[in-house]
């Protein structure tokens, strides 16, 4: 149905997700990687994090790859594949991945941009390839792998939290 | 779109909060702001312009907490409801759950209500979605006002298949959380 679950991540996913994002790290000396689905949700992140909130860097991460699109449109452009953002001590590189996600890596300025291009040019293919799996696999409904009572359990958490007083 | 992550037990929903101009939708977000325990909730992002009119949307996380083993939260947004800013709204819309419109009550916004409605649709389709299928409530903000349309005629005019419908005063937070309540429990059932 519209609006239910349409792609899972699993664990396995995830390990392969996580010895990816390290070894790019590893490699680019970047401090702080994360993979973002294109709604704005966070799926994975590797290093030390900074101070931020990463579901809201998640978010703002989509509307700024979003906004870029529709900007790249603007121009004739099928999109911008990446994206910079250059600060005084941390900066910021964005790539697509396989149209589904997007890959952000903050770096200090004791690294170079070119370094860190070239390391995610490198990790994409086989990100890409990771999520071309995710989203062939067949869904089971959530309902098969949410414990019996989630539903439930999770309004009488809406009652108690949006309780508004 | 909810994404279950089963590698962090994780659900996250989006709810986005669609509307005329001026209708109180950023408003709803701030109540809730600030009426939540600040434990569950992240920081209220607004990207708005310099007149505090929103620019391209307002964000905040809401925590449900850990349900069954996986943490469950809402992600609320709102749209610009400005009409030129259409380009902004289709990218809020993308992986949206469940939606809530905020309808302005004034006599005056009929048209601007109707027209939103409109471009909701339209939007939604779009992304392949189709509202009559989709979590949906709506809200009839601005009850307060002394020449409120009549709900009757609102509804009438929004809400031809009788989704549930609240009546709100936002700047002082009544039907706020009835609304949220109602939109976020939809979605739950959606994903079970």
């Amino acid at each position: 149905m519209l609006g239910a679950l349409s792609w899972s991540f699993e664990e396995a996913d995830s390990h392969r997700v996580d010895t990816l994002l390290e070894a790019l790290l590893a490699e680019s000396g970047a401090s702080y990687a994360l993979l973002i689905d294109r709604t704005g949700q966070l799926i994975a992140s590797a290093g030390a994090a900074p101070a931020l909130d990463p579901t809201t860097f998640a978010s703002l991460a989509a509307a700024d790859f979003a906004a870029n699109e529709q900007l790249a449109a603007l121009l004739g452009e099928p999109n911008f594949a990446s994206l910079y953002h250059q600060g005084t001590r941390s900066s910021l590189y964005l790539a697509a991945v396989a149209g589904r996600a997007i890959l952000a890596v903050a770096f200090p300025r004791s690294v170079a941009l070119g370094m860190v291009r070239i390391r995610v040019k490198r990790a994409l293919p086989s990100l890409a390839q990771l999520f071309q799996e995710v989203f062939a696999r067949p869904v089971p409904h959530a309902q098969t792998r949410l414990a019996a009572g989630w539903a439930s359990e999770a309004e009488v958490e809406i009652d108690r939290l949006f309780d508004g007083e | 779109m909810s994404m279950i992550n089963y590698a962090s037990r994780e659900i996250n929903c989006k709810i986005v909060y669609y509307g005329p101009g001026l209708g109180g939708k950023t408003t709803n977000l701030e109540y809730v702001y600030e009426k939540v325990a600040p434990s569950t909730r992240g920081k209220l992002i607004s990207l708005a312009t310099e007149s505090e009119r929103t620019l391209f949307f307002d964000f905040l996380p809401v925590d449900l907490g850990t349900i069954r083993g996986f943490k469950t939260r809402f992600h609320l947004y709102t749209v610009p409801g400005q009409v030129y800013y259409n380009a902004s709204r289709k990218l809020i819309l993308k992986g949206v759950d469940g939606v809530v419109f905020v309808a302005d009550s004034s006599p005056n916004r009929l048209d601007a209500n109707l027209e939103s409605m409109d471009n909701l649709y339209q939007n939604l389709a779009e992304h392949d979605f189709d509202l009559r299928e989709l979590p949906f409530v709506i809200q009839y903000n601005k009850r307060d006002l002394p020449d409120a349309v009549p709900v009757e005629q609102l509804s009438a005019a929004l809400n031809p298949t009788g989704v549930p419908a609240f009546e709100a005063i936002g700047t002082r937070g009544v039907g706020v959380f009835d609304t949220l309540k109602a939109i976020s429990k939809q979605v739950i059932k959606s994903l079970s």
